[in-house]
């Protein structure tokens, strides 16, 4: 059996290069549209074929097993023949410029584009240089619109709103795409938005970006509704942003004492991959309050949502 | 042979004449002849040149010195196909510029007499416009070893830096100064400190967090400006600080100036009329280094000028092309080229009435001809036929294509522009007319 599609969603643009710019409906509409898709996925027969013959490559200039599995499922699944690419492997080590890949799948003729980048607005630069939809799967410390979305509809389907809440976003926001797009999804539909962590790992001028900065766990989610961990890559912690993995931990690793002065109720997200005993406890990760595991689930429907919505506004569509 | 037009008189009549050495502006005519200046003042008129004067009317033209760009990066030695001496001589009289001072950062650098020479006597063969070059500071610009400071003055170079490069240890820069002052060598120092620099692009703040880049505090500058003007207070050299970008910079240099300390700085005209804000979408072209800083610290550097705070304007003229420049903006090379747009950037200070026109061209001539005792910058009777005509309303768009310089690099890039050079004479010879396309 399979699930009549409803929402006629058309995303009016032919990239999604970040979360910044699109509008509270343009939102919506991504999740109504992923709320289908995440109903299909739980069915036996989950093909669909809005984008048969369509060619979808995965550009990957950083290594991922979960972004990119979970892009590569979304395509199959609508029925676009998907390609994956790591380019960490092949051409960069040959000399050959991002703008050369780009000039050469271009010729290949892909529907679509989905590129993840270790450089800041690398993404947007291979966006000019190709004909079809490109979507960005995470581009230096920018953003991680997926990413984004699939945290939105986790937190709506569990808190059946994400206006009014309080998401208080954890850890290394200075080199998080991830927190950037959060904090630009969340302020858009009205939540209320705190970082929260040590002053090395903060931004400079965070609070510019409409959130409340706080440097201590305690307060930063105290009556919090959603507590979001993000991961802090290894090589931060041996004195450059923070003296240690045990310092880290004690202060700003979120255990069960820390997820109590949030408010009972109080869900925790992360993006993955997690570094247990880090930056949060595995009785944390795995308790009730996690809905770590359902993300990676919303994350294939948000993403067919995304493919889905862009490739309804492709020519010949 | 470099292609100069022969050498005859020329009276520049019914000119607006500025000269920013003597604080003169005035209505008149200036005669050349054999290369140099002979006279400036109210009604020469025809009947008063020698016979074969050329004579241009300058009615509702501006002539003012040719201009003095204290630093260009130019690619000669080791990256000619960014840059030869040639080409950017070619660039610099298009933008008025009568003379080009080169940076040492070159392959290899300029760190010894005979890469002095070298350039000095390429220069003479290949460019159409004056041609001096700084030496570096320290060998190979490695801030370790102080360089040939007697011989390499001796062979011509005009100041001593090290470039783009910052001298972090502060024995080595307090023993080059205290040697530089034996000799009475300039010392020019971009100060920069380097791990506070760390992985940063673009200028620390809201608009690199909103970008996801690394940012680069203001205070990385202003704490190694503050060392040097402890480190001239021991060694009393002469110094001029290389790129001055914010405020809190210029509160340090005001103190050095009030103190008596032989200093004194610059400002490139990027910093003067872009800021950060420009970067856009990862626009590379708006990558220096120094990089753009926030609009108040553009505001508080053209004050800065306009009362004498900031002593000259230079280009930073730096060539990048596609290959460093079409990357990702944390990946791109810094630099923007300037030499050609220069002059006309300035005018747009003018023309909002943030700067008196007579303080930009004596920014861009007087200043540093005096600074660095080389000639020019000044329409005295008997100096250098160093001259410019200047059209201060003409509507202009930059064509990148109309570019002289071997790269395209210009944070100006289809800009509206008013007021352009239109003629520029080096030596009495014409090296440049402007020909609308």
């Amino acid at each position: 059996m399979t699930i009549a599609g409803t929402s006629s969603f058309v995303l009016n643009r032919r990239h999604l290069l970040g979360i910044e710019g699109l509008s509270h409906d343009e939102i919506s509409g991504l999740l109504d549209l992923a709320e289908e898709f995440v109903e299909l996925n739980r069915q036996i027969e989950k093909k669909r074929t809005s984008l048969r013959g369509r060619t979808q490559i995965n550009l990957f200039f950083e290594s991922s097993t979960r972004t990119q599995s979970s892009f590569e499922l979304a395509g199959k699944r609508l029925g676009a023949d998907v390609m994956n690419m790591a380019v960490v492997s092949s051409s960069i080590k040959k000399g050959e410029t991002l703008i050369d890949t780009a000039i050469t799948l271009n010729a290949m003729h892909p529907d679509i584009l989905v590129v993840r980048h270790h450089a800041s607005g690398a993404v947007e630069l291979l966006a000019q240089k190709v004909d079809g939809s490109v979507i960005n799967a995470g581009d230096g410390a920018h953003e991680h619109p997926t990413q984004a979305l699939l945290d939105a509809l986790t937190i709506r389907r569990n808190k059946g709103r994400i206006e009014g809440l309080t998401v208080a976003i954890c850890g290394d926001v200075l080199h998080s795409r991830v927190a950037r797009s959060n904090i630009i999804l969340l302020n858009a539909m009205g939540a209320n938005v705190r970082v929260v962590g040590p002053s090395t790992l903060l931004p400079s001028n965070v609070e510019r970006l409409g959130v409340t900065v706080m440097r201590d766990m305690r307060e930063g989610l105290h009556n919090a509704d959603i507590v979001m961990m993000l991961r802090l890559q290894r090589e931060r912690m041996n004195g450059s942003f923070v003296p240690s993995t045990q310092e880290y931990f004690a202060y700003f690793g979120l255990d069960q004492h820390k997820l109590s002065y949030a408010k009972p109720d109080a869900m925790v997200m992360h993006p993955g991959p997690m570094n247990r005993g880090v930056e949060i406890d595995s009785g944390v990760a795995d308790g009730a309050q996690s809905l770590i595991r359902e993300q990676v689930e919303m994350g294939v429907a948000v993403r067919m949502a995304v493919l889905e919505a862009l490739a309804r506004n492709l020519p010949n569509a | 042979m470099p292609m100069f037009s022969d050498r005859h008189p020329i009276l520049l009549a019914n000119a607006r004449i500025i000269d920013p050495s003597r604080d003169l502006d005035f209505a008149g005519d200036l005669l050349m002849a054999d290369g140099v200046i002979r006279e400036a003042k109210r009604g020469i008129g025809a009947a008063g040149v020698p016979a074969g004067t050329e004579i241009m009317d300058c009615k509702g033209f501006i002539v003012a010195p040719g201009l003095i760009d204290m630093r260009a990066f130019v690619g000669e030695p080791g990256a000619e196909y960014r840059e030869t001496l040639a080409s950017a001589s070619q660039a610099a009289a298009a933008g008025g510029v009568t003379t080009i001072i080169c940076q040492p950062d070159t392959t290899p650098a300029i760190d010894d007499p005979a890469i002095v020479d070298f350039i000095l006597r390429r220069a003479r063969d290949t460019a159409i416009v004056h041609v001096q070059t700084m030496a570096a500071l320290t060998k190979n610009l490695e801030g370790r070893e102080m360089t040939e400071i007697g011989l390499l003055k001796a062979a011509g170079a005009v100041a001593f830096t090290d470039g783009a490069h910052s001298v972090t240890n502060a024995q080595v820069m307090r023993r080059t100064l205290a040697y530089a002052r034996d000799f009475d060598a300039l010392v020019v120092h971009q100060t920069e400190d380097p791990d506070l620099v760390g992985e940063g692009v673009m200028n620390e703040g809201e608009f690199a967090t909103r970008l996801g880049l690394h940012g680069i505090p203001t205070a990385a500058e202003a704490i190694m400006l503050e060392r040097d003007m402890r480190l001239v207070g021991l060694t009393d050299a002469r110094y001029h600080a290389a790129a001055i970008t914010c405020r809190q910079s210029l509160e340090i240099l005001q103190r050095a100036k009030e103190n008596g300390l032989p200093v004194t700085a610059s400002a490139s005209i990027n910093h003067l009329t872009l800021n950060q804000i420009d970067i856009g979408p990862y626009r590379t072209f708006f990558k220096v280094r120094p990089p753009l800083r926030a609009e108040e610290d553009r505001v508080a550097l053209v004050e800065a000028v306009a009362s004498g705070l900031i002593d000259v304007i230079m280009s930073d003229h730096n060539p990048q092309d596609v290959e460093t420049k079409r990357l990702p903006f944390a990946e791109a090379a810094p630099g923007a080229i300037g030499l050609e747009t220069m002059l006309s950037a300035g005018l747009r200070l003018v023309n909002n009435h943030d700067l008196p026109l007579i303080t930009l061209l004596g920014a861009m001539s007087t200043k540093p001809a005096e600074r660095l005792g080389v000639p020019g910058g000044t329409l005295r009777n008997g100096a250098p036929a160093d001259v410019i005509v200047i059209d201060p309303d003409i509507p202009w768009v930059l064509d990148p294509a109309d570019l002289k310089s071997k790269c395209k690099n210009t944070p100006f890039d289809e800009a509206r522009l008013q007021g352009r050079v239109i003629r520029t004479i080096v030596a009495g010879r014409t090296a440049y007319e402007y020909a609308p396309s």
